[in-house]
């Protein structure tokens, strides 16, 4: 495993040797001393396995493609935004935003993340060990986001075909989302998404929501909403 | 943009450190914030009959132990001053009104920047490492410590639309964000006979809290009227006499991140500026919740 003191050669530093895909394909990089910065691991494209030992900034491993990141400690505003494939991992909690616009991959916060988890995914699988602050899965287009504690207010505002898993208490859902069925195939779904996560959680005790479909197409009887 | 830092120590040891322990969070906001930076610091209470006042004017060379003998003869009263850059910290066992309004009458460019126990307040246009030598607060010692690296988007690089606001009883306020009913509310507060020296939307929200703990308020019961009556959009971070604090609005859109270990508290724009401070890695950290009430000390 290489070793990158980012206190030594910068975010610039770090990512430039991410980056050099010829040499960083396949390789194990551990990088310390993240002082919080951002933008750290960013944009990779390429099979790797980075470890950050310590508290990062915003958008850490945003844009991912095929890297497993491991972030031991608190990621900031809009970890694994964008993300295409690959794997974010948060050993801590996660700020606001967090997998925001994600197409695909994994995004696994062990602790608790905050508001707006999940904003307009389009495809990722989030999991989150702790609670989701209020708005989360705003716009949520696809992919599963399992929440294995509570959810803020306003959950899955305006959401599209997202799926919602929430273990513990909905503070309040948004416009157009509804608690739906958990039938078998999202029962499997959810284990297979637990199991790849890592975290412990029984899939039964799950309630699933998405959406209504109501806001799909104009309704003349909202006409005196606007 | 703009960059908020507060640091309120809960282990009395690091008190001579408290000064060096908050100069790297407040540069790490730097490029949040390089025109102007500001900060309040909890030191050195007077005595139960005295108050402090932080007072600023922009000539570098302006004799403040002239307006100390010259207050000390008219209001046949004690006083001290100690100069610091454009900055002066007066003791005076004069009455706070008293003192303001000789002030006002007296010398009308003179800034009353900060007045309480403990407070003192200085703020400077300029680079904030810059800035925070000039008041030379590297060695300072105190309990805690509030700070505010300003970036002007929409008003003129000055040091009196910089933060911290204070108006007056040791409260102080920085803010992130901006407020849209601040017009109403200074009507409101003039009425009650707080009056203002800027046109600025922070310096009403400091008013207002100001008023609530005049008015018998605690610091929490002043937040909570101020998450009813505030409107717009903010993070807020608060120092009184022994208190901390730090709130956010409904919707919870302007960053901040706590932190706590068993000898701090810290709050910041952004953790990097939190990653200086020693056992950082080990500290909770946290995204503060909406309309919710983060208070160390005071209750």
């Amino acid at each position: 495993m290489d070793i990158l003191d980012l206190k030594e050669v910068g975010v610039r530093g770090v990512n430039s040797v991410l980056h050099d895909l010829e040499l960083s394909r396949n390789k194990s990089y551990r990088i310390d001393n993240p002082m919080g910065q951002h933008a750290i691991a960013c944009g990779l494209d390429a099979q790797m396995q980075v470890q950050i030992e310590g508290h990062v900034g915003f958008y850490c491993g945003g844009m991912n493609q095929q890297a497993e990141i491991m972030i031991k400690g608190h990621a900031g505003v809009g970890v694994a935004e964008n993300m295409m494939s690959g794997m974010v991992h948060v050993s801590g909690n996660a700020s606001e935003s967090a997998g925001a616009t994600a197409h695909g991959g994994l995004l696994v916060i062990e602790g608790d993340a905050s508001s707006r988890c999940g904003i307009s995914m389009k495809g990722v699988d989030i999991v989150v060990g702790g609670s989701v602050g209020h708005m989360s899965a705003f716009m949520a287009q696809s992919g599963n986001l399992v929440i294995c504690g509570d959810a803020g207010d306003a959950l899955g505002d305006s959401i599209y075909e997202a799926i919602l898993y929430v273990r513990g208490e909905v503070a309040s859902l948004g416009a157009d989302c509804i608690e739906k069925e958990m039938r078998a195939e999202h029962m499997l779904k959810l284990k297979e998404i637990l199991e790849i996560s890592s975290l412990k959680a029984d899939p039964t005790e799950f309630r699933r929501y998405g959406s209504a479909r109501t806001l799909y197409n104009f309704d003349i009887d909202n006409a005196d909403a606007y | 943009m703009c960059g908020i830092v507060g640091l309120y120590l809960k282990n009395a040891e690091l008190q001579s450190q408290l000064g060096s322990m908050f100069k790297p969070m407040l540069v790490e906001m730097s490029s949040r914030g390089p025109d102007s930076a500001g900060v309040a610091i909890y030191r050195n209470p007077v005595e139960s009959s005295q108050i402090k006042f932080s007072l600023a004017h922009s000539n570098p060379g302006f004799l403040w132990e002239t307006l100390g003998t010259n207050l000390s003869a008219s209001l046949n009263c004690e006083v001290s001053t100690s100069t610091v850059a454009s900055h002066c910290i007066l003791i005076t066992d004069a009455a706070e009104t008293e003192v303001i309004s000789w002030l006002q009458t007296n010398y009308p460019e003179v800034r009353i920047v900060g007045s309480g126990k403990s407070i003192e307040i200085f703020k400077e246009v300029g680079p904030p490492e810059m800035v925070y030598e000039q008041f030379d607060l590297e060695k300072a010692s105190g309990t805690h410590m509030i700070g505010h690296t300003r970036m002007a988007t929409e008003s003129a690089v000055t040091t009196a639309g910089s933060h911290p606001f204070a108006t007056g009883a040791d409260l102080c306020l920085v803010h992130n964000g901006s407020l849209s009913n601040h017009n109403l509310l200074r009507v409101k507060l003039e009425h009650e006979g707080i009056t203002f020296q800027t046109e600025n939307d922070t310096e009403v929200a400091a008013a207002y809290m100001t008023w609530k703990i005049r008015s018998g308020a605690t610091l929490r019961q002043a937040l909570e009227d101020g998450i009813n009556e505030l409107d717009g959009f903010y993070t807020f971070c608060i120092g009184t006499q022994d208190g901390f604090a730090v709130v956010r609005d409904p919707i919870a859109c302007k960053h901040a991140v706590m932190a706590e270990t068993d000898d701090w508290v810290a709050m910041a724009t952004e953790f990097r500026a939190i990653a200086h401070l020693p056992g950082s890695d080990q500290a909770k950290i946290w995204e503060p919740e909406p309309s919710t009430i983060y208070i160390w000390g005071e209750q």
